[in-house]
């Protein structure tokens, strides 16, 4: 096969599987030469590495592949968004207040994607670290991780997006093959987005939030992100099945082979184009490469529909209600008293608190805790709270009234190409309103991904947002993989990942 | 009619907090069991710790259901957890996680009975609600010194919030339904009732009011446990709130905690310290669905419950409504009843036996119905030897007392232990004389030794007779059918 000369760090997941698999490279081997690369990255992608812990995983994998037993991607190195905790890294959540907090514990995701849950086998990759991101998942830059900002691959001046920056900063820069992120308003497409790689948040439910340190619980859902979707085909099917035991949200839906769907060929697919996405916020070099993008579905067979989305700017105000609003509740255990960081000086019990969190928590995790207790108290809880439901409710019906057209929606992931960093710092409703593309599908609890699909300003990538409905994630990455098929942005690497 | 306290009408209303007997927690696999070292069944769920989710307990919804139908509640198909959202060290999440709109059982109301000056009333608490909620663990402020302890085995225990209406009117009446309550519970089984380690605790929102007037601000006393502490609690704070307010002052709303060694009630924190919960629907449960055929599947594994258990006493054995809920205080009581009732053929009077000499006797010894010295077999015998006029009611006391004495095996067979109630009436000598010669040979007597009573009798004074028929049994040593008696001396006076 000629994909086994390929350098390691430039063979995709699948081809990664099949070296291993083939004895071309052991697990071991593989597993060092991306600890290399990681050593060796100046983006500042990852959080915690512990090569003795990696390479005794790699060893457990090596071991079952001598003898047969490994799983579909073993030995395949990942590596995991800093908010699934596991028992092998330290899990900060790029947040000061778990600084050295060690879980007991894996998360449900990170125990699939490895050896298993209860008994049942896992696909048997091996975790490289963790990874940097916006502090509790709260940001769309990374630069609200209490650690150090990350930096775009393509441009290090520029924000690798948020809040799964860490992840997919790696993925670009080949300092791993695949990544976990999670996505509440869009924190795994527009990372995706700005560093030109494919991700994708499958339907609220698929996959367990057990392990996921929450956010926003009615949102927060993991993901898979990779060069291709074929790769996140793999790694999403591997990710996905009930956890009733652990997680009461978790969808009663066993996973599908992903991987098998993804050659039916676009012809007869109807894509819905949301006038709403494309209204004068979008950038010109954004929209250019998105028009292009849809002209090669539409090229392929596919036939464009225009619908609305009458809500998409009201997603704006109802996410930063709601989420905020569980946030300041999901983040109430960081008291002090049982784990993670507590203040030294203190007088009393709520001195203590408010000294713990006080330095513990960043600024944008202070606001947001601050805006959803306020949301929250009595007496704005019907005005605020309340009347957020029921519009989100109404967003997820427009979606629905939607799919009576069309079979998939797509648009832009973000407004812009990558921002420079520093650039919104003094205004955080600039990120906010940044989000306006990816907030929908979050609220509505819809399958969304993001695909590269050519460069906008200073040669920044730009990505293209695929919403489906309910469970249709195959549909999704069959889209996804036939555009890929026909373009080749997803093999493009940045000059800083390919240099190294 | 409410009894008025120096003029005012008391009025009380209930929250209770009973303990379900579920082995594990409400939203974690962590045991329940009660005394275990400090922190050792808390589980990373129970902890917090980052990334953990709650999964409800199936088997705490159960219990509440049962509970909702022994009470005739509504079973909601619907309902929803809430987060009360607050700082404590020993609320491990930062928030507790109860129902708060939509609980599981809506409405429903408790009876009991209750002795007023003479008479027996029967009482109705109506309920508003009863919903799922967990615990908190234990801050201990004494083991550490300058520091406080947390225990958090407790936090995440099931338990089932019973909030009444503020329908009861005196402290006889709040501990009547407190007692009610607690033997519903325990009757049916989900909880255990052990009020000293706190699976049934009470809190009675307590105010006082002149008779018409608009419910006054009540104060809230925490945390009762024990029915005597209860009276004791709600007695000082009515006499305390009268007085507030005959001295002019008026009642802050407030939470206060009875002192036992004081027996005074003492204000913890006053409605301006009220907190801000922010509640708001946990995204982590979906609403928790309760379809029909999961209540009509625990409805037809639950035992009788007691209400049932006393209308079909009522109607199958005839007693009065009195006796039949009464009977039914517990399961043990109700069975020793039915047995004895059923041997003897005479519920009537098996009744007035449970009720009376049985409890009696059970009152002044440790035992209870369920280890019992005298068998309900036993009983019943001896009731069949009243009723055939072997032995008089009064004879039958010390038979009783001479089985409960005896160490042999009650036996819970009829005619064995018919043989045991013959023998100890032979060996002491009770048999009642029911040979009407000799009865007739001491009425003779009795009325030659009475001449004066005589005459007064027939100059109008039943008194007298009553002397003679208590001279003739006197002369019988009391083995006389009284009832004979009776009927033969009015016969040879007339």
């Amino acid at each position: 096969m000629t994909h086994s000369t390929k350098e390691l760090h430039l063979q995709s997941v699948s081809e990664l599987a099949s070296t291993l698999h083939n004895k071309k490279a052991s697990a071991v081997e593989v597993a060092q030469h991306f600890l290399q690369r990681i050593q060796a990255d100046k983006m500042g992608a990852f959080l915690d590495v512990n090569a003795d812990a990696t390479l005794a995983q790699a060893q457990a994998s090596d071991a079952r592949l001598a003898v047969g037993t490994g799983g579909c991607l073993e030995g395949v190195p990942i590596a995991h968004k800093d908010v699934f905790v596991t028992r092998d890294f330290i899990t900060t959540a790029g947040s000061k207040m778990l600084a050295n907090y060690r879980s007991p514990f894996d998360a449900t995701v990170v125990q699939k994607l490895a050896s298993g849950v209860n008994g049942q086998s896992g696909a048997g990759m091996v975790t490289l670290g963790k990874l940097n991101c916006d502090e509790f998942a709260m940001g769309s830059g990374n630069e609200n991780s209490a650690f150090h900002p990350v930096r775009n691959p393509w441009d290090a001046s520029r924000v690798p997006g948020g809040s799964s920056g860490g992840s997919a900063a790696a993925v670009a820069a080949r300092l791993t093959p695949a990544a976990t992120g999670t996505d509440t308003g869009g924190s795994i497409r527009q990372p995706a987005s700005f560093c030109g790689i494919t991700g994708i948040k499958p339907t609220y439910g698929r996959a367990s939030r057990y392990g996921m340190i929450a956010y926003a619980s009615s949102l927060d859902q993991a993901g898979p992100m990779a060069r291709s979707a074929e790769d996140c085909a793999l790694l999403l099917s591997a990710m996905c099945g009930p956890d009733l035991d652990r997680d009461s949200t978790s969808l009663d839906v066993a996973t599908e082979n992903f991987s098998a769907k993804l050659t039916q060929s676009v012809k007869g697919l109807r894509i819905g184009i949301p006038k709403e996405f494309f209204g004068d916020g979008l950038a010109s070099d954004v929209r250019s490469a998105i028009v292009a993008a849809l002209k090669t579905l539409e090229s392929q067979g596919a036939q464009l529909v225009p619908i609305s989305l009458p809500r998409t700017e009201l997603s704006i105000p109802v996410y930063y209600i709601i989420a905020p609003a569980e946030a300041s509740s999901n983040l109430s255990r960081f008291d002090g008293v049982k784990f993670g960081h507590r203040a030294k000086d203190y007088t009393d019990l709520v001195s203590m608190y408010k000294q713990t969190r006080a330095e513990g928590f960043g600024e944008e995790v202070k606001r947001r805790i601050m805006t959803g207790a306020y949301v929250l108290s009595h007496g704005y809880y019907d005005a605020y709270y309340l009347q957020a439901q029921k519009i989100r409710r109404m967003i997820a019906e427009d979606f629905q009234q939607a799919f009576t057209q069309c079979d998939v929606i797509a648009g832009p992931v973000a407004p812009s190409v990558a921002w420079t960093l520093g650039h919104n710092a003094s205004d955080p409703l600039a990120d906010y309103l940044a989000d306006i593309f990816t907030l929908p599908a979050s609220l509505a609890g819809l399958p969304g991904m993001s695909i590269p699909v050519g460069f906008g300003d200073a040669h920044m990538p730009v990505g293209m947002q695929l919403i489906g409905n309910y469970l249709q994630e195959a549909t999704l990455l069959n889209v996804a993989h036939q555009f890929q098929l026909a373009t080749d942005f997803h093999m493009q690497s940045p000059q800083g990942g390919a240099a190294l | 009619m409410s009894k008025l306290v120096q003029g005012y009408e008391v009025v009380i209303g209930f929250e209770t907090h009973a303990q379900l007997s579920t082995q594990s927690k409400i939203f974690s696999r962590a045991s329940t069991a009660f005394g275990a070292e400090p922190n050792t069944q808390a589980c990373a769920v129970d902890l917090a710790l980052p990334g953990t989710l709650p999964v409800m307990n199936v088997g705490a919804v159960e219990r509440a259901i049962e509970f909702g139908l022994a009470v005739n509640a509504h079973i909601a198909e619907r309902s929803v957890f809430a987060r009360k959202n607050y700082f404590y060290p020993d609320l491990p999440k930062g928030y507790q996680i109860s129902q708060f709109e939509i609980p599981v059982v809506q409405g429903g109301e408790v009876s009991f009975f209750l002795e007023e000056g003479k008479e027996t009333v029967r009482k109705t608490v109506r309920l508003v609600r009863a919903h799922l909620e967990e615990d908190a663990g234990k801050s201990l402020h004494e083991d550490f010194v300058g520091q406080s302890g947390i225990d958090l085995n407790r936090a995440g225990t099931p338990l089932l919030e019973i909030v009444t209406e503020p329908d009861m009117r005196s402290s006889d009446e709040a501990v009547a339904y407190a007692k009610e309550l607690h033997k519903i519970v325990t009757w049916i089984g989900i909880c255990d009732g052990n009020m000293q380690e706190g699976s049934f605790r009470c809190d009675a929102n307590v105010s006082v009011r002149k008779p018409g007037a608009e419910l006054g601000t009540r104060r809230e006393i925490k945390n009762l446990n024990s029915f005597k502490f209860m009276q004791q609690a709600i007695d000082y704070e009515v006499r305390w709130q009268i007085e507030q307010i005959e001295d002019g002052h008026a009642i802050e709303q407030a939470t206060v905690l009875f002192d036992p060694e004081t027996g005074e009630t003492r204000a913890m924190r006053t409605k301006e310290d009220a907190a801000d919960y922010r509640y708001f629907p946990d995204p982590d449960l979906p609403p928790l669905c309760v379809a029909r055929d999961w209540v009509e599947r625990v409805k037809s594994d639950m035992a009788e419950l007691p209400r049932v258990m006393a209308e079909r006493f009522v109607t199958q054995y005839k007693l009065p409504e009195y006796d039949a809920t009464t009977l039914t205080q517990s399961k043990a009581m109700a069975a020793y009843f039915e047995t004895a009732a059923q041997v003897c053929e005479q519920p009537k009077l098996a009744s007035n036996w449970v009720m009376g000499e049985v409890s009696r006797r059970l009152n002044t010894s440790d035992s209870g119905f369920d280890s019992i010295a005298v068998s309900a077999t036993q009983l019943g015998a001896l009731i069949v030897r009243i009723h055939d006029n072997t032995i008089s009611n009064n004879a039958a006391k010390d038979v009783f007392d001479a089985l409960w004495n005896n160490h042999a095996p009650a036996s819970t067979d009829k005619a064995t232990a018919l043989q045991q109630v013959d023998a100890v009436i032979d060996a002491k000598g009770l048999k009642q004389m029911n040979d009407s010669g000799a009865l007739e040979a001491i009425i003779d007597e009795v009325l030659a030794a009475n001449p004066d009573n005589v005459a007064q009798y027939r100059a109008g004074k039943d008194k007298a007779f009553n002397a003679l028929v208590g001279q003739a049994m006197k002369a019988s040593k009391g083995k006389a059918n009284p009832a004979q008696v009776n009927e033969m001396l009015k016969k040879k006076l007339s």
